[in-house]
């Protein structure tokens, strides 16, 4: 065992190394812009230099002049795509802006593509192509003239008289703070090829949702999504940003049916922060009230969320913020703010990211206030019956994190005084905050196939976006079915497969393995009912509780053992195979219907009969130079519980690359938006700045055993997006302890705290 | 990125001559040489360079690349590689801020492929500057106007800039050269030349379209870094938002004679905060026959600065240079010279 492969500890399974890490690191693994397809076109796309107005011409006889030009498609020539209704949810249409054109709703709008015999050609063609605008002047972000603001729903969460609760409590802390834009930027690009065969439609594009691409595409094409199916093997990243449908894909669809020849698209890292989704910047001012002795008595929050004119995307995480503690009295709001911009979306936990940091900060200033520890503040106010709702938790394993990451990290060292803890020419900070994630189940689909030899595969349509899915699905059925996981084959991220829940939500794992359990327990049986009911037979007349399956036999707990092969025989079939749908409580039944047509059913989180909740404690440790104010992170210490750990190796992956992610996001991680111009300015990966390896310090994560037994049958609460939420907090928690400076804006940089 | 014809240069003269026949400033040049083509390819993909010709010279690295020490000091061949030079024994123990400035630049991968005299010319990392959809730039397009003057201007300079540029130089490899005095060796259709560092590049003032005062077809050959009292005690402290692979928000080159606790000599050039390598002159007088305690430090970071005009989103770099020099200059004080 190693760092990267704990011990499994009570509730976990193995710490396999992924299925697919040797194919991923040899290059043999073929990305969906990887995949050879018969003399290919090559597409680039033209985007509006402009984020509002009219594009009044565009002159593309420069580019068409340039030799190995074959088309460029232009608002002119692709009328006959049809719009499709804008969806917040995962599948549908990423924004409502598809057209090219003539009117332009955002900078970067995709205005025409130029398809050419190769790469390079298009892309000079492309830099040919001239646009002329009728500029209007953009509303950018939060103080720009223009804007047009709105509640972001009718009702938001509430309990009691927070108003009364604040002006009679001891202590108030009353703050704003704000996060900035952020854009995923997958080192995988987004790509997209199309190949037509007859009346059929292949696409190779990483996707986190095939079947709702599947439908989308065909429905903005006007055809039946029967003839259309989405490849998407491996996704080199995604984080949200390719769970809809983009414009770009049936343009590429479009170019390759009318020029009779497969188009691929390579969009450069620039159009990726404009042709695709973003995480939005964000407002909040927080409130909390306490007694003396450190009890909440009131939370108010209101949030206000950047998006686009037309779509009314939000995150309002309020709704998670609201679960964290015993807060006596909450009132919360949420407004979006429309301005000219591309529409916002999913990106690594969206609804928490931005107002746990809010929250967890405020916690901390209310410690301080309070003159008290900030995980005694938590401790105190830890929550068993729901503050809103009355219900109560599936399971909490809150405080258990904070001790065993406290412990770890020598938290009891820490001297409370802001700068106190100085070693040399550093300032060093400790800080600590709640890392949350809601629960959330999918109705999903799976198909699992029992041969004699004991080989196992499994074939759903569900994504496999770098987390380790197709390895802790293949774990799930070699565990449930006896069998070794060499001897089982995963299938994943093919619409021609049994649906599967868009890799969202933290779900794939907890519904899919559902699933897959289900599917399982169907083909175990049929083994167990042919092996005891059988006239002769070592396992004859056995109960059939009183079976299991281990090394690809059927064994009685007095030894007694049947291999499969036998058992298999004796039912007379070369193959025992079984298609299972999981609807989780509280879908709908029509969830597997909706699933086949690209619409995702989820529930979960404070959806459902109990708040069903991964919960985790972080600690860092800052250090900030004395004279010249570069803050660097040396360590950190997380302690998560998250139901069932099915592998220790991709779950420690996921909760350390979280963490790192949180780093980013407190130090680095912010797309600049020229006010002017509502244009992205530092839109590539040598600007817009994320930690790279010197960056990223010591990082001990400790999985803390938790059993749910009520959040879905394979136990699993999700962790993709668990990690990356409280870092931030607690890194701006740990300067002010430094420097005694509170940094209420993200990212915090050098300028702040000269 | 537009075709273009590529030619290799098997000798200096070929070189010069491939591309005596260019016009305008030395980067407009419609041939352009290629070294490790971190900068040029780059600027090529993007559209904002538009060489017609392209003469590579890595031909040349044999006779150009190599490193030479004697009593005189250091020759630098310009197409030595910024790896090579930067693990170079004697540079990096007797000419410490050489090799850091090397160091701290950019990733491995560039620093293997990244050649001295490319290192010197490239060129600033102005958003607005590469990104053609952007109208604005009198660098990119001379009378356009500059879209960074009143827009996303953290990281531009507060030093040498006009009312036409403010683009930040962004090496830090030069800062090095122009504290130590360094001069080139310079081979074009004109024949030899040898000119200081300190002389290469140009403030914007009206034309940001020049950078350097090299003319077409003039290449880099060498550069000759003296001998002198001061380079061993000498650094380079860089300020950025991140650990590594980025570049300088302020950065301080130092190099320090100190004799009997007074400085002798000081030498300091700064960079992420000056549209051109920039020599600290005024610093450098300012703590000459002084001891170098905190006052001293501060006093030269102050002189440093007199002249800074800062814009929207980038006065904080008037304070972060400071408090870089000063650093710098103490921790240089601070070095343990073995002879
Ligand atoms: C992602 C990234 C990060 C970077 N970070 C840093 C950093 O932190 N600090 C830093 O200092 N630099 C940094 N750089 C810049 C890098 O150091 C330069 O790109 C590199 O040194 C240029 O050298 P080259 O040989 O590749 O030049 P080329 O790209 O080959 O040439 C650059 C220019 O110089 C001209 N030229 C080249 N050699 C000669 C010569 N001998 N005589 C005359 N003209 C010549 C060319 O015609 C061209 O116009 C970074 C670059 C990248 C891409
Ligand atoms: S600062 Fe210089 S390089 Fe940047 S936009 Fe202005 S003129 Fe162009």
């Amino acid at each position: 065992m190693s760092i990267a492969a704990p011990e499994p500890k009570a509730n976990m399974g193995r710490p396999e190394p992924r299925l697919d890490a040797r194919l991923k690191v040899t290059g043999e693994a073929r990305y969906p812009s990887d995949v050879p397809v018969g003399n290919p076109l090559h597409a680039v796309l033209v985007t509006s230099a402009i984020a509002k107005g009219r594009l009044d011409r565009l002159d593309t006889e420069a580019a068409r002049a340039v030799p190995g030009v074959v088309e460029i498609f232009t608002a002119e020539n692709t009328r006959e795509l049809k719009p499709l209704e804008y969806t917040p949810g995962g599948g549908g249409a990423s924004t409502s802006v598809q057209g090219l054109g003539p009117d332009i709703a955002h900078d970067g709008q995709i205005i025409a593509m130029v398809v050419a015999e190769s790469f390079e050609v298009a892309r000079e063609a492309a830099y040919k192509v001239k646009a002329t605008y009728a500029r209007e002047a953009p509303s950018a972000s939060f103080g720009a003239a223009g804007l047009d603001e709105k509640p972001a729903g009718k009702e938001f969460p509430k309990a009691g008289d927070a108003a009364a609760a604040l002006s009679a409590a001891d202590v108030v802390v009353d703050a704003e703070y704000g996060t900035p834009t952020q854009h995923h930027n997958p080192i995988e690009l987004f790509t997209t090829t199309c190949v037509w065969d007859g009346e059929h439609l292949t696409v190779h594009e990483p996707s986190q949702f095939v079947y709702g691409l599947k439908n989308s595409v065909a429905k903005r094409l006007g055809i039946d999504p029967a003839k259309v199916r989405v490849v998407s093997t491996y996704i080199g990243g995604a984080f949200g940003s390719k769970a809809q449908l983009t414009p770009r894909t049936p343009l590429v669809a479009l170019a390759a049916k009318r020029l009779g020849r497969p188009v691929k698209l390579v969009a450069s890292r620039d159009q990726g922060f404009t042709i695709a989704t973003y995480r939005a910047e964000t407002k909040h001012r927080i409130r909390l009230g306490a007694r003396r002795d450190g009890k909440i008595t009131a939370y108010t929050h209101d949030g206000r969320e950047v998006t686009s004119r037309p779509d009314a995307y939000k995150v309002a995480g309020v709704s998670d913020t609201v679960r964290l503690y015993d807060f006596g009295t909450v009132a919360t709001s949420v407004n979006v703010v429309h301005a000219d911009r591309n529409t916002p979306g999913f990106m690594r936990s969206p609804p928490v990211v931005p107002y746990v940091y809010a929250l967890e900060s405020a916690m901390d200033e209310l410690a301080v206030a309070l003159g008290m520890d900030p995980v005694e503040l938590r401790r105190i106010n830890d929550v068993t019956k729901d503050t809103v709702s009355g219900k109560s938790w599936s399971s909490r394993s809150l405080m258990k994190c904070y001790d065993e990451a406290a412990a770890a990290f020598g938290w009891s060292r820490r001297t409370a005084e802001p700068g106190s803890m100085r070693d040399g020419e550093w300032l060093v900070g400790w800080g600590c905050a709640t890392a949350c994630y809601p629960t959330h189940m999918a109705a999903t689909t799976a198909r699992v196939r029992l041969l004699p030899s004991g080989e196992v595969r499994v074939q759903v349509a569900a994504h496999d976006i770098g987390t380790g899915a197709y390895t802790v699905i293949g774990q799930t059925a070699a565990e449930r079915l006896g069998v070794p996981l060499a001897a089982v084959t995963v299938e994943l991220g093919d619409s021609d497969l049994p649906p599967g829940p868009v890799a969202g939500g933290s779900t794939t794992t907890a519904s899919t393995c559902s699933a897959v359990i289900k599917a399982c327990d169907a083909i175990r049986e049929k083994l167990v009912r042919a092996a005891s009911t059988a006239n002769d037979g070592p396992l004859a007349g056995r109960s059939p509780s009183d079976l299991s399956f281990t090394d690809g036999r059927a064994v009685a707990s007095d030894g007694a053992a049947e291999s499969v092969a036998d058992v298999m025989q004796r039912l007379g079939t070369a193959a025992l195979e079984e298609y299972a749908e999981y609807i989780p409580h509280g879908v709908q039944q029509d969830g597997i219907r909706k699933l086949y047509s690209g619409r995702a059913a989820m529930t979960g989180g404070p959806h459902g009969d109990k708040i069903m909740y991964a919960l985790g404690a972080e600690f860092v440790e800052v250090r900030v130079h004395a004279r010249t104010r570069e803050v660097r992170v040396p360590r950190a210490v997380g302690a998560f519980a998250g139901g069932r750990i099915l592998n220790p190796r991709t779950a420690h992956s996921q909760l350390m690359g979280g963490m790192i992610w949180g780093i980013g996001s407190a130090l680095h991680e912010a797309t600049e938006i020229d006010p002017r111009e509502a244009r992205y300015v530092n839109d590539n990966i040598s600007e817009y700045l994320i930690p790279v390896n010197a960056d990223v310090p010591r990082i001990d994560v400790i999985m803390v055993p938790e059993e749910d037994a009520e959040v879905n049958p394979a136990g699993v609460k999700g962790l993709g997006e668990l990690g990356n939420v409280g870092t931030a907090a607690a890194i701006a928690n740990a300067v002010y302890h430094a420097t005694g400076k509170r940094i209420r804006d993200l990212p915090i940089r050098i300028e702040d705290l000269l | 990125m537009q075709p273009f014809i590529y030619q290799r240069a098997e000798t200096l003269e070929a070189a010069a001559q491939a591309a005596a026949a260019s016009r305008g400033s030395h980067v407009e040049a419609p041939v352009q040489f290629v070294a490790g083509g971190t900068t040029l390819l780059d600027l090529m993909k993007i559209d904002v360079m538009r060489p017609a010709t392209v003469v590579d010279i890595n031909p040349l690295q044999e006779r150009y690349g190599a490193i030479a020490t004697d009593d005189k000091g250091l020759r630098l061949g310009a197409l030595a590689r910024m790896a090579q030079v930067a693990d170079h024994p004697s540079v990096r123990r007797d000419f410490p801020v050489i090799a850091q400035t090397l160091d701290l630049a950019a990733s491995q991968q560039l620093r293997n492929m990244a050649t001295l005299g490319g290192n010197l010319l490239q060129r600033t990392r102005c958003n607005y500057f590469r990104d053609v959809s952007w109208a604005a730039c009198n660098k990119r397009n001379p009378g356009s106007g500059c879209a960074a003057l009143d827009g996303m201007n953290r990281k531009h300079a507060v030093l040498g800039t006009s009312d036409q540029c403010i683009a930040t130089y962004p090496g830090d490899f030069a800062q090095a050269l122009v504290a130590l005095d360094a001069t080139l060796e310079i081979a074009g259709p004109q024949g030899r030349r040898e000119i200081a560092v300190q002389q290469l590049h140009k403030q914007p003032g009206s034309t940001p379209n020049i950078e350097t005062q090299l003319v077409p077809g003039e290449l880099i050959t060498a550069i000759l870094v003296p001998s002198a009292p001061w380079t061993r005690r000498s650094l380079y402290l860089k300020v950025r938002d991140r650990e590594s692979y980025e570049f300088a928000l302020a950065s301080a080159a130092v190099a320090l004679d100190i004799a009997d606790g007074e400085v002798r000599e000081a030498r300091i050039a700064l960079g992420g905060v000056a549209t051109m390598p920039w020599r600290a002159k005024e610093a450098e007088a300012a703590l000459r026959g002084r001891r170098l305690d905190e006052a001293a430090a501060e006093a030269a970071a102050e002189a440093a600065f007199a002249g800074a005009q800062t814009h929207e989103h980038n006065a904080y770099k008037v304070p972060l240079g400071r408090r870089t020099l000063v650093r710098a200059l103490l921790d240089a004080a601070r070095l343990e010279i073995r002879s």
